[in-house]
């Protein structure tokens, strides 16, 4: 899923100066099961501006709001009546669904409270880790099922560096070393000749250095 | 011969082999590289010249060989896949060959967070494997990365680092067989200062029959002081830094220490030689260039043969 967390409120309150009133719009997929950006979290943050704002004289009432998913028309325009008359929508989505708002609603103003972080998952109760860069040119079928795009810190095709110690990253201690983890799961699947292999360079052009991506499927088109 | 350098003559003539290595200045100016150059004049076979390393901005590895070149030594230039996609990677290597570079160490590179600027963008566009195979492309196919081909191809001897302590340690052996199919013709490892651990590697990389395909350096280099030690030991990832040499360091007096840092080098030096497959030597002594004339002079390993 996508991972998020939210901006600090004093980040927030500067994207809100001067407003009056603001819907705070939360999304009820990936960023209410990272609980960054739930109906849960809308209302808390919606009653942390009201006191700061309330303290600093400068009063701001809130609407709040939960969709099923912003990344969708259909569930931004059940609520558009909501979203046009707000002074500014304070998306509680990830960026995907602060940008959708933006493109359906091309007049309303829209300001994210949370910071996208990455495509992982929770690996315990509190704790979320990546796990894919949406490189567009799957490799976990070669690897073991661990990426060495996302996993290694310097995104290494061949291997692990010379920083690789007792399976952590020289980067941080707190990082496992993607290569020894592929190195692990290929020995235990009998599949390690294929560290033997040389990964040629590859073309990043399935990744974001070939511009914005776009999927056409004619299947599926109208 | 593949490039003609003066280390693939020496290495190709069955020499034991001795380099050192130059850290350029976090500045502009060219004095201090002529400076440490006359210190090395004679005495190595070959000076590498760190890319940025540790992700500290320097003074480019190849400006600053050039310098060395004109003051009469045999550059060892680097080139880490941090900084640089493959379009400039190229560019700068094609730019390095016509200024005279002959020998090109491929390297991935240390992380940026390490650095001077953690903020940075790293690049990695392509890593030191699939590096050495372009570079070698271009050399004895005359064609770029992209198929392309080019009428004055750069005729590089191509170095790789390996790290025998690094894990997974059964690993590494079979690391350094891919480096040197990738089209390594040298590598030069990681300090030692576990020779008993660095045997077991090269008996392995032996088995694999790799010291016949690639000439190994061994990576050696004096510590200053026991606090030396022990930060290497404890803080420097892919190190392995045993006790008894924190110890020994810590036993000699003060004023002793330096010494004792250049003996215990000498004495690396010397078992080392005595491990079949062993091509030669790799001294790093960053910031310390004058220690090595004195270590080879202790390792018995001067004067330098002169092959033409």
């Amino acid at each position: 899923m996508i991972i998020a967390e939210r901006k600090p409120l004093a980040e927030i309150q500067s994207l809100l100066a001067g407003r009056k009133w603001v819907l705070l719009l939360g999304c009820g997929t990936c960023v209410t099961v990272c609980m960054a950006g739930g109906e849960k979290e809308v209302g808390i943050l919606a009653a942390e501006l009201r006191i700061a704002r309330q303290v600093a004289g400068e009063p701001i009432e809130t609407a709040e709001e939960t969709v099923q998913r912003q990344c969708e028309w259909e569930y931004l325009d059940a609520v558009a009546d909501k979203i046009t008359s707000a002074d500014t929508v304070l998306s509680l989505a990830c960026a995907i669904g602060v940008q959708a708002i933006a493109q359906r609603f091309p007049t309303v103003r829209v300001v994210p409270a949370l910071n996208t972080t990455f495509l992982g998952l929770p690996t315990e109760h509190g704790v979320w880790q990546e796990r894919c860069q949406a490189c567009g040119n799957c490799l976990l079928g070669k690897t073991g099922g661990v990426c060495p795009v996302a996993r290694c810190s310097k995104s290494l095709m061949n291997g692990p560096c010379g920083g690789s110690q007792r399976g952590k990253c020289e980067v941080n201690p707190e990082i496992d070393c993607g290569w020894q983890l592929i190195y692990d799961r290929l020995s235990t699947l009998g599949e390690q000749d294929y560290m033997l292999e040389i990964e040629p360079p590859r073309d990043w052009r399935t990744s974001r250095d070939g511009g914005p991506r776009k999927i056409v499927r004619e299947d599926l088109r109208a | 011969m593949k490039s003609g350098s003066n280390l693939e003559r020496i290495l190709t003539a069955g020499y034991f082999a001795a380099t050192g290595e130059l850290g350029p200045p976090k500045s502009a100016g060219a004095e201090v590289i002529r400076r440490k150059a006359r210190l090395l004049k004679g005495y190595v076979d070959g000076v590498n010249i760190t890319d940025n390393q540790t992700a500290v901005v320097r003074m480019s590895s190849i400006a600053a060989g050039a310098i060395l070149l004109h003051e009469g030594l045999e550059p060892i230039i680097q080139m880490t896949c941090r900084d640089r996609n493959r379009i400039a990677i190229q560019s700068d290597l094609l730019g390095a060959y016509a200024l005279g570079l002959r020998n090109l160490l491929c390297l991935s590179g240390d992380h940026q967070t390490f650095g001077n600027h953690p903020g940075s963008k790293n690049v990695y566009d392509i890593d030191s494997m699939q590096l050495l195979q372009i570079v070698r492309a271009m050399r004895d196919e005359k064609k770029f990365q992209c198929g392309e081909a080019m009428d004055v191809e750069p005729r590089f001897f191509l170095g790789a680092a390996a790290n025998p302590f690094a894990d997974p340690f059964d690993y590494r052996p079979l690391r350094l067989a891919k480096k040197a199919k990738a089209g390594a013709d040298f590598v030069q490892t990681q300090l030692i200062y576990n020779v008993p651990k660095f045997a077991e590697y090269m008996k392995r990389v032996r088995d694999l029959g790799v010291h016949e395909k690639v000439h190994i350096l061994a990576g050696v280099g004096p510590v200053k002081s026991p606090a030396m030690a022990r930060y290497m030991q404890t803080k420097v990832a892919g190190m392995d830094v045993p006790d008894s040499v924190v110890q020994r360091m810590e036993r000699v007096p003060k004023e002793e220490r330096k010494k004792e840092g250049i003996r215990i080098c000498a004495e690396i030096i010397h078992q080392v030689r005595e491990i079949p497959g062993v091509a030669g030597v790799h001294i790093m002594s960053v910031e310390w260039e004058e220690a090595i004339p004195e270590i080879l002079e202790l390792a018995g390993l001067l004067p330098r043969p002169v092959v033409e």
